[in-house]
């Protein structure tokens, strides 16, 4: 059953071995199951938020996948419209790597919701967001986006889960799968106006707040400058998880999954991103540091004590965002291998810093002069969904790499092989 | 979000003199009882019990016998630019155009508290629990304010069901629509045995808020953010009005 399931022209790990992997993370969903059911059950006192941390982990983790996530659409927007009208080598070259990028955005997105459905004191209320929507407040924008985008890229997941082996010999699924792929350009495009939108209003929710000198921005029109940088941050990081994923995908399997230079291109792009970004956060910095921060009668200084020191901002912008993006724009270093994962690698922790620092750090710093500095801790719970979600996302990978055609050029660099001989589609062997 | 001014209806607002305020706790207990504000069941875990009225305790820092402690019994601020009611997805909590009070909406609440994290002032509270009353205390609940739930966020509405009572008796008596300065007064402005809190319509230049505001030792928490507080404080000391607000060195005069 399982080998009739597996793609033609392909070799994947014996049954035996991929159901280990398997319970593996399967474990993981179980502790995040559990810890669900807790917060469900009890209500959120089985966190460790309290009214100074309205937000913690679970908001952390929602804003970094989602801005990890963009590689999704990002992808999609490089390969079906820039790749299709402008330039050409990014349709040749992304096509190899956008159906894992679609994959990654779908357990991104879907984590992220089903991670906001346990963060909300009243889940069943969820919809009145829809229902009773404020059109001024931030978090209604990114709920509507963040809900259709997941529709989206379900659409754009289905072609793929369609081309299953098995599946296909189904000729309406055949047919319906074949349909959509033609039109996912359409979705593609929907899905980047609805990506950019919520990665923006993800920052404009924070660069709002007014009451908080820490995250308040000033802006262009309504939107305050965080809009536009996290949009920037989130297209920067995205390819370079993007890579990251298939990378790891290639070691775990062992091997070739997408040429070299298809690495190379996701590293560069990822780069430039991460170049222009960090420039401009670094603007927006000192224009905040001379602007908003004296205007509400504080110093710089008093926005980094305790354990959210001034370490973090060097962390943020100096060696989470410099050395990253000199790493990825510089052909020498990023073709080297260490180095693009390196490069890759720091470049996504950076933006998870960033994502934290607007959360947490703006929660921790105290405004009326007589309130205290707090710290906050995630408790296992918190950990529990956190790291649930984790597992999720390895397990959906994995299955769709077992079962679906998720990089295309894998038949063509790792060919099934017997005895040291190819095999192909045709079932004929040739000398390797 | 556009700045709403409310100058032809009422302003309701209050002022409390932190000279004579005595940090005794009675206006918070008036507000528990009154609200029907649930006790938890470590009360001593001050970030995470219901406090729709907090006492903070702030002293000048010197050593004895200079020392001088002042307390701070801090309401909402029932801002006139709120930074909690435009960032609510769910148009949970909204500014009455005709009292300026900030109502909270419990059973539209999502319990999302985007809402906390915009108040500087921490004068919203997340029901981490399910609601519980001592043996005995939940026979003493009114009927007149609604209990919530666990998983939404509460906040200090003015005592507004007084104003609802205050509003139908007055019209019952004789077909009134404006109310009397005495007619409407929250339960910490009314148990204050200093009479520290003084409560009106700040619109109304006959209540006597609007005279005490303009004066030269009246101020209000964290002014510089433009929230617009309608609750003011009164002191003569200099340090204490410092101290309600941050500044860079030299600035405060």
């Amino acid at each position: 059953m399982d080998l009739t399931l597996i793609p033609n022209g392909v070799q994947r790990c014996p049954l035996k071995k991929f159901v280990p992997w398997m319970v593996l993370w399967i474990a993981l969903i179980t502790w995040g199951v559990v810890s669900a059911f807790l917060c469900f059950f009890k209500g959120l006192n089985q966190t460790n938020m309290n009214h100074y941390f309205a937000f913690g982990l679970w908001i952390v983790f929602d804003l970094s996948v989602i801005a990890l996530g963009a590689g999704a659409f990002f992808t999609g927007f490089l390969t079906h419209i820039i790749g299709e009208v402008f330039i050409y080598p990014f349709r040749d070259n992304l096509k190899a790597v956008v159906n894992a990028a679609v994959v990654i955005g779908f357990i991104c997105y879907s984590s992220a919701i089903a991670m906001l459905g346990v963060d909300i004191g009243q889940p069943l209320r969820g919809w009145f967001i829809f229902w009773h929507a404020n059109v001024h407040s931030m978090l209604t924008e990114v709920s509507f986006c963040i809900t259709a985008y997941l529709g989206v890229l379900t659409i754009e997941y289905l072609p793929l889960v369609l081309s299953n082996r098995k599946l296909k010999e189904i000729p309406e699924f055949d047919i319906f799968g074949n349909n959509l792929h033609h039109i996912i350009a359409l979705f593609a495009a929907v899905g980047t106006f609805l990506s950019f939108f919520h990665q923006g209003s993800l920052g404009g929710m924070f660069g709002v707040l007014f009451g908080r000198p820490f995250a308040f921005r000033e802006g262009f029109l309504v939107w305050p400058w965080t809009f536009f940088l996290f949009i920037h941050s989130s297209i920067a990081a995205g390819p370079s998880f993007t890579l990251l994923c298939v990378w790891i995908a290639q070691k775990v399997t062992g091997k070739e999954l997408i040429n070299r230079d298809v690495f190379n291109l996701l590293a560069k792009i990822s780069g430039w991103l991460l170049a222009t970004y960090i420039v401009l956060k670094i603007v927006d910095t000192i224009a905040w540091a001379y602007g908003v921060v004296p205007r509400a009668g504080m110093s710089f200084m008093d926005f980094y004590q305790g354990p959210y020191g001034i370490w973090l901002i060097i962390a943020e912008i100096g060696i989470f965002g410099i050395i990253p993006a000199i790493i990825l724009i510089t052909p020498r270093f990023r073709e080297r291998d260490h180095l693009l994962i390196i490069g890759a690698l720091m470049n996504v922790i950076g933006i998870v810093i960033n994502r934290f620092v607007f959360s947490v750090q703006t929660l921790s710093i105290p405004v009326m002069p007589f309130d205290k500095f707090m710290s906050y801790f995630p408790s296992w719970q918190e950990w529990g969904i956190a790291i649930g979600a984790i597992g999720y996302g390895i397990l959906l990978f994995s299955l769709s790499y077992r079962y679906l055609p998720l990089f295309p050029q894998e038949a063509e660099m790792s060919p099934v092989q017997v005895l040291g001989k190819v095999v192909t589609d045709s079932g004929i062997i040739k000398r390797s | 979000m556009k700045k709403e001014e409310n100058r032809k209806g009422n302003r309701y607002g209050m002022v409390i003199d932190l000279d004579k305020c005595t940090g005794c706790g009675l206006c918070t207990v008036a507000c528990a009882s009154e609200n029907n504000i649930s006790v938890l069941y470590d009360e001593s875990d001050k970030t995470r019990n219901i406090a729709w009225l907090q006492i903070y305790t702030i002293t000048n820092g010197k050593d004895f016998p200079d020392t001088e402690v002042v307390y701070i019994p801090r309401p909402c601020m029932q801002c006139d630019n709120p930074p909690c009611v435009s960032v609510c997805p769910a148009t949970a909590t909204r500014k009455d155009p005709n009292t300026g009070i900030i109502s909270q909406i419990y059973t539209r609440c999502v319990g999302c508290r985007y809402c906390m994290a915009a108040c500087p002032y921490h004068a919203r509270s997340f029901n981490w629990f399910d609601p519980s009353f001592p043996e005995g205390m939940d026979r003493y609940l009114s009927p007149e304010v609604s209990p919530r739930m666990r998983g939404v966020v509460e906040k200090c509405t003015f005592c507004h069901h007084r104003l609802m009572r205050a509003k139908s008796k007055a019209y019952a008596e004789g077909g009134r629509r404006d109310l009397k300065e005495d007619e409407y007064i929250p339960a910490c402005a009314e148990a204050c045995p200093t009479q520290a809190i003084t409560f009106g319509d700040l619109n109304n230049p006959e209540h006597k808020v609007s005279r005490l505001i303009k004066s030269p030792h009246a101020f209000r928490l964290l002014e510089r953010l433009g929230t617009e507080p309608k609750v003011y404080y009164l002191s003569a000391k200099n340090w204490v009005r410092r101290r309600a607000d941050n500044y860079l060195t030299g600035e405060f005069k």
